[in-house]
């Protein structure tokens, strides 16, 4: 048994160590934010964020996470009750299908969270490592700078639901 | 009658040059300007016929200058490409050789300055002579000492007519205005005399009669122009690189440059066409990527011709092999024969080093999971055995690959290994650090690997504080 800290609960994982914590997200802890894209790193779908950096999930076993904090898309907020990132990518409309946004939204909040008001250079940089195929890269950067305005002062989490 | 046009380029017998005087020219001055427009016109006329390659019908440097040989521009490009003057010379996100990229030093920051044709904030107004002294005596236009993070003790070597092809080349590129900020730095100007006489040795090399040509034209473009010491040669405490330690290994940026000469730390021992491979592609099977400030250098020498990529490989693959002994005495490993096969050995059971034990067990653990999927086995990675990052004096390199990965160039196909910063902690990092030193060389532990974690960390931090 491994034990894991997801949004702050934890939870004993009765999985072999060398398992993607994406694949134990979404198959024993039913946290579907998390896609599955390339399952290689290189697209970001899958981005979660581990002790406040943004990380590929289908890459990291859970034997690297005991003790950790993990925290994935479901922790910034609800449908209800979006978190400041998630109701700037809304304003801006910044999803097109939507399969990278929960991915790009964890990349962005671990941005935010240690530089709280970045630059567009350095945003961009960030957020290099997150393929989106529809395109919305341009709404996706407004929303970023958008939520960068939004949140100062109020991160890390103050809104969390 | 080529040559003169590129020492002094007639300025001011073109015809845009004179549209310029006469906008800023007052109303009865003009006519005696359009006689001499006339006169110009003439002259242009007669030199078209003589050289039409060479008619020059623009201003100074506006733009691409057709009175430059295209030939010489060519090969211009090719050794401005060779002397990596756009890393230096090009701010991130900046316009290519209008300079600006801050170079950190331990005296202070300097910034690249703008080598773009540009009259006022470039090098439009220098001649080719001026660029000819600046390039073989370390001095500007107003014969000011320039500091030494400009390699003038390598650019001294460079043959004339070679640094005259760079002018020609540089000097046919858009010009951009763009000033150059004021260096940050603690040494005085006057200082930089009295370090030109400890260590700055101008002058060209003599050939070696006992090498072939192409060593020998290897030799000349490692030491002069290509400043392969400016990285791999280790520096005293005034900056200059020492001596007797060329190409021993040194640091730039936080990354280690791995010495180059007999104590190369690469498993395998480097044969000229690898190195030709590598040089060109950014990658070699037997070696892996060129990541770091490394990876410009090669994407620069991808447009150069073979000829001059071969023949440094052929001076660094001589160097490298210089002695076999010494190599095997400096990288742990069995001595150096061609392509000697990389050192896997396990890290348990009785060769396991006893200071390590605890670390390489969960390094062990560590590298199973995570890294042995690409890593072992034949797949897509490179197998771990032939890095000299596992090899080398420092892990400096090890630790930034593994916390920042590898990524092509921008657009570009190119080797890809994920970013496994934040994936890891620092202490899971050391320990599997610690252990794939153990497994994948034979030299002894490195110690204080944690220091070298954090003071990879540090350097992302001063990053975000750069514009926040």
């Amino acid at each position: 048994m491994i034990t894991l800290n997801v949004n702050g609960k934890t939870h004993e994982v009765d999985a072999d160590p060398a398992t993607p914590l994406l694949y134990v997200l979404r198959n024993d802890l039913k946290l579907n934010g998390a896609k599955f894209g390339c399952g290689l790193g290189q697209c970001g779908a899958c981005t979660v964020m581990v002790d406040g950096e943004a990380v590929y999930s289908c890459l990291t076993p859970i034997l690297l996470l005991q003790g950790r904090s993990i925290k994935t898309l479901e922790g910034l907020g609800t449908a209800e009750q979006p978190g400041p990132l998630q109701q700037a990518f809304i304003d801006e409309q910044a999803a097109q299908c939507g399969y990278c946004i929960p991915g790009m939204i964890m990349r962005a909040q671990a941005l935010l969270e240690r530089n709280p008001s970045p630059s567009d250079e350095q945003i961009r940089a960030h957020m290099n490592a997150g393929l989106c195929r529809c395109g919305t890269h341009m709404r996706i950067l407004r929303a970023v700078h958008r939520a960068s305005k939004t949140m100062q002062g109020a991160i890390p989490g103050a809104k969390r639901a | 009658m080529l040559n003169n046009r590129i020492i002094e380029p007639p300025y001011l017998a073109t015809a845009s040059g004179l549209l310029n005087l006469v906008k800023h020219t007052r109303p009865w001055n003009i006519i005696l300007v359009l006689i001499g427009a006339l006169a110009a016109a003439v002259a242009v006329a007669w030199a078209m016929g003589r050289h039409t390659s060479s008619a020059s019908a623009g201003s100074p440097h506006p733009g691409p200058d057709a009175s430059y040989d295209q030939t010489l521009v060519a090969k211009g490009a090719w050794l401005a490409a060779i002397g990596n003057c756009n890393t230096c010379h090009t701010a991130s996100n900046g316009r290519t050789f209008a300079g600006g990229r801050p170079l950190s030093t331990p005296f202070g920051t300097i910034y690249a300055t703008n080598i773009t044709p540009d009259r006022e904030t470039g090098i439009g107004s220098w001649s080719a002579s001026d660029f000819l002294r600046a390039m073989h005596q370390g001095v500007d236009r107003e014969g000011r000492d320039l500091y030494p993070a400009f390699p003038y003790d390598h650019f001294t070597h460079v043959a004339n007519e070679d640094v005259n092809a760079i002018y020609a080349f540089l000097m046919t590129r858009d010009p951009v205005r763009a000033k150059t900020p004021a260096n940050r730095i603690l040494v005085p100007r006057p200082a930089i005399s009295v370090w030109k006489a400890l260590y700055f040795k101008p002058g060209p090399l003599a050939p070696d009669a006992a090498h072939d040509a192409s060593w020998n034209r290897g030799r000349y473009l490692v030491d002069g122009l290509a400043h392969c010491g400016g990285c791999h040669t280790p520096r005293n405490a005034l900056g200059a690189e020492k001596e007797r330690e060329d190409l021993a290994g040194g640091t730039v940026e936080g990354w280690r440059a791995p010495a180059l000469n007999e104590a190369s730390p690469a498993p395998s021992l480097w044969t000229a066409e690898q190195l030709v491979v590598y040089l060109r592609t950014g990658f070699d099977a037997a070696h892996g990527t060129a990541a770091g400030a490394m990876a410009p250098v090669a994407h620069n020498l991808s447009s150069v011709p073979e000829a001059e990529v071969s023949a440094i490989a052929v001076y660094i693959a001589a160097r490298m092999a210089a002695s076999a002994g010494a190599r095997a005495t400096a990288a742990g490993n069995a001595p150096g024969s061609q392509g000697a096969a990389p050192v896997e050995r396990s890290a348990r059971g009785d060769d396991a080093r006893q200071a390590d034990v605890r670390p390489a067990k969960d390094g062990d653990a560590i590298y199973r999971t995570a890294c042995a999927d690409c890593h072992d086995g034949g797949r897509r990675g490179i197998a771990l055995g032939y890095s000299s990052s596992m090899t080398d004096t420092t892990p400096a390199n090890l630790i930034r690959v593994t916390l920042d990965g590898i990524h092509p160039r921008e657009g570009e196909k190119g080797e890809l290994m994920p970013a496994f910063r934040g994936a890891l902690d620092d202490t899971q990092l050391a320990s599997l650090i610690a252990f794939l030193r153990a497994r994948f060389s034979r030299a002894p532990p490195w110690q204080d690997i944690g220091g070298e974690v954090a003071k990879a960390k540090r350097e992302r931090e001063s990053e975000d504080r750069k514009s926040s």
